[in-house]
């Protein structure tokens, strides 16, 4: 049968490529902008004999995805900025005690309250700190409706591959716009769980899923073995880039402002002008060998700069990978300040005029 | 083949809606499409505006600064948009909110731009559903670049309908063609 | 001869780490021969929480997830959702239950979670060394409360119990308590209730036991134990609520 072709939300991408995933179970607590996805759970998850739930909050909503990921079930929640917060206290509970499950952050604009317009002001908490302690989630950004479905189903198997929370970073824009999306099957891995869930003390001793360890080499031995996990990760990086060794400068985004770069970025192309185009997918792990070896593939001197719809925080990532090798400045977009492509292209020219402008 | 639009009016005049069917219109003539509607407190009453691109090749940006075409219900969207027409560029306009002579720049806001007035609302009325001018102003917009067949109208105009408002599909199609028809009177191609 | 005494299969075969005079020992051991007793050792999740209590899983023999601060209630609810074949206990602290908890406790038993949450009542914070808690007594001391709780500034002790017995979710609900060899028998009697209730599907159950922390409340153990009663006068020892004898069967 021919994959059926559907018009349909970012957010809404997110909730068909969740349930190809093999999501079975939802827990969430409404706000906006990403309501549709609860929505279309509430609907498609009874159908397929999996479970909804709206919790009383998102403090309730993701130790209810805790306890269904303990017993082995797929599991998911999704919320925006303020929520995700709230959130953060169970996400430090599920990287300790290694339980797999996706969690969709919908960014809109902070700190506080904030806006409900597009904003990429959580990179720092998604990819530094999701919560408490020494913990990471992998984190996955797209940029379109196709790889939004695309990576949210990946999500699930990544999840159950490393037994860590993955998360899908994306944003007001990107949740909002609609655009085709081909529903295509696609091949999603199951790992066995029976050697670690909680299914019951059937045949086998007792089983504990804990991450209380008062014994502080314990659980130095722990930690050191999640930091192994993040460093398998790595094999999962993931990036676009329009790149061949002669430009001058490179543009750095992810997420909708990545799109509003490329455009920028091809239309300069066109016109001769040496600009390149670096998108990372994944965000952790960050494709940091990729954009070193950039820096040190081009031909003469590269500045890479970096657009972000916050006030810098991708940035530190990009400096930090460059080594030095190559200058990267920062140029910023707090919320409610969306850049036209036109914005980007004259800032693109600026920098390819000046070799030695300021400094971020 | 590559076009921008932006819809805009009041919340309630069905800009979105619009909006959403002409992309998917696009989809089925098997163009590139997104459809960005804007987002914020705007979306209730005000001034609601959505951009629509149609495209044979990837579409990077959803976002346009200076659009080719325009579709206007309302004064508060002409003088919020027909300066970043592109020059050259096409607005069709509702004549029945917007009236020259309230706009004290008109002639320096259409200088080397092509304006269409239309009474979507008179037309709408005329056929009987007042609340279709959105469809009129679509079908306006088709009978200008003829992007798309009545048949994919159809089709899409079908799946946009909740079962809820199935009841709809003829006086909203009515509205279309009607907007169709009126502006072929116009614009001879 | 007739079997009178038996060390239950799901309690492991360990020394208590808690203190001298703590009822905590007295209650896993009841819950553990309930347990087995109703033969789901095989098919039953217990759930830790922070509290004296976070070590259940040294002691009882069946597989243990440990919930954060608060959340047992709502990771209990995410198991049962994702596994209604899977029997669920929640075993907490008045501080985790009542106090960080309550939202998670009170939604929970409102939906009608089919879960059983035990909440052991102590009047204070045990772990921490002895705050006051939602359930201090009027006048009591504790560490944070050192003129006694004073209800112009910490307010009334706050009964579970009583809330949860109105709520249309919950199927059992009792107060029982396990220092006197009566109320122990009484006690195992009122676990086995709550998991029946659990068994035929009927909703939340709830169980609270009034229990002894001699270190925090700064006594010997037999005063502690002694102390319980004057508990009872503001927690009063019944069942409030229990849908089974009450002739419901079936969900």
């Amino acid at each position: 049968m021919m994959a059926k072709k559907v018009l349909v939300k970012g957010v809404e991408a997110i909730a068909l490529g969740a349930l190809e995933g093999g999501c079975q179970c939802y827990f969430g607590y409404p706000i906006t902008p990403q309501n549709e996805i609860p929505e279309i759970m509430a609907i498609e998850l009874p159908k397929r004999g999996g479970v909804f739930l709206q919790a009383e909050s998102e403090t309730s909503a993701i130790n209810m995805v805790l306890g269904a990921s303990a017993v082995g079930a797929r599991v998911m929640t999704s919320s925006s900025s303020p929520g995700i917060s709230l959130m953060s206290e169970g996400f430090s509970y599920l990287i300790a005690l290694e339980l797999p499950c996706v969690v969709v952050n919908v960014m809109r604009g902070g700190p506080g309250l904030g806006g409900i317009e597009a904003s990429q002001g959580d990179y720092f908490q998604a990819v530094k700190a999701p919560g408490h302690g020494d913990g990471r989630f992998l984190v996955l950004a797209p940029y379109s409706c196709s790889e939004a479905y695309q990576l949210t189903a990946k999500a699930f198997e990544l999840a159950d591959k490393y037994r860590n929370p993955v998360m899908i970073l994306s944003d007001a824009i990107l949740g909002q716009m609609k655009e085709p999306l081909l529903l295509k099957s696609l091949k999603i891995k199951t790992y066995p769980k029976e050697d670690w869930a909680l299914t019951g003390a059937m045949g086998r001793p007792s089983r504990v899923i804990k991450s209380l360890f008062l014994d502080s080499k314990e659980l130095a031995e722990r930690n050191l073995r999640l930091k192994r996990k993040y460093r398998a990760m790595e094999k999962e990086i993931r990036y676009e880039a329009i790149f061949s060794g002669e430009e001058r400068v490179i543009a750095v985004a992810f997420g909708s402002i990545a799109r509003i770069c490329k455009e920028a970025v091809l239309n300069l192309r066109e016109k001769g002008y040496e600009v390149g185009f670096f998108r990372p997918i994944t965000l952790f792990p960050f494709p940091g060998k990729a954009l070193l070896n950039m820096a040190e593939r081009s031909l003469g001197k590269v500045s890479l700069v970096v657009f972000e719809l916050n006030c810098g925080q991708m940035i530190e990532d990009v400096k930090l990978s460059l080594c030095g090798k190559a200058e990267a400045i920062s140029r910023y977009y707090p919320p409610s300040i969306l850049p036209f492509p036109e914005d980007i292209e004259k800032e693109l020219k600026k920098c390819l005029k000046s070799s030695g402008f300021p400094k971020v | 083949m590559r076009l921008e639009v932006i819809l805009s009016g009041f919340g309630g005049q069905g800009i979105l809606f619009a909006g959403n069917l002409l992309a998917l219109c696009g989809m089925y003539q098997r163009y590139q499409v997104t459809f960005l509607p804007v987002y914020g407190p705007e979306m209730r009453g005000g001034t609601c505006h959505c951009t629509v691109i149609l495209s044979d090749k990837e579409i990077a940006s959803p976002l346009v600064l200076e659009p080719g075409y325009l579709i206007l219900l309302n004064l508060p969207s002409f003088i919020k948009f027909m300066p970043r027409l592109k020059k050259g560029g096409l607005a069709l306009v509702n004549s029945d909110l917007v009236k020259k002579e309230e706009i004290t720049n008109f002639e320096e806001l259409i200088k080397g731009k092509r304006v269409i007035f239309l009474p979507m609302n008179t037309l709408a009325e005329e056929v009987g559903a007042p609340q279709a001018l959105n469809m009129c102003a679509l079908g306006a917009f088709n009978g200008c670049l003829e992007i798309f067949s009545e048949s994919t109208f159809k089709k899409a105009l079908k799946e946009m309908l909740f079962p809820s408002k199935a009841h709809l599909f003829e006086s909203n199609l009515k509205a279309y063609q009607r907007g169709f028809q009126e502006v072929k009177k116009i614009v001879k191609d | 001869m007739p079997e009178v005494f038996r060390f239950p299969k799901s309690l492991k075969k360990t020394l208590f780490h808690y203190c001298p005079g703590c009822h905590h020992s007295i209650i896993h051991r009841l819950l553990c021969e309930v347990i087995d007793e109703l033969g789901i050792r095989e098919r039953t999740i217990g759930l830790a929480s922070i509290g004296c209590s976070c070590f259940l899983y040294f002691y009882i023999d069946v597989d243990i997830l440990e919930a954060p601060h608060g959340r047992s209630c709502s990771v209990g609810t995410g198991i049962k959702r994702a596994r209604p074949d899977l029997v669920v206990f929640t075993y907490q602290g008045d501080g985790d239950f009542a106090a960080i908890g309550l939202g998670d406790s009170l939604h929970a038993a409102s939906r009608g979670e089919n879960i059983t949450a035990i909440m052991i009542n102590n009047t204070v914070y045990g772990m921490t060394g002895g705050q006051v808690s939602p359930t201090t007594l009027l006048f009591q001391k504790t560490t944070t409360t050192p003129y006694g709780r004073d209800p112009k500034k910490e307010g009334y002790p706050l009964k579970v119990a009583e809330i949860l017995a109105g709520f249309e979710g919950v199927a059992f609900c009792a107060r029982g308590a396990v220092n006197t060899p009566q109320r122990v028998l009484e006690a195992k009697k009122l676990l086995r209730r709550a998991f029946e209730i659990q068994l035929r599907g009927l909703g939340f159950s709830y169980l609270e036991f009034l229990s002894a922390c001699p270190i925090n409340w700064k006594m010997d153990p037999i005063s502690a134990t002694r102390y319980v009663d004057k508990l009872a006068e503001t927690f009063p020892i019944k069942v409030f609520k229990d849908q089974l004898s009450e002739g419901k069967n079936e969900a």
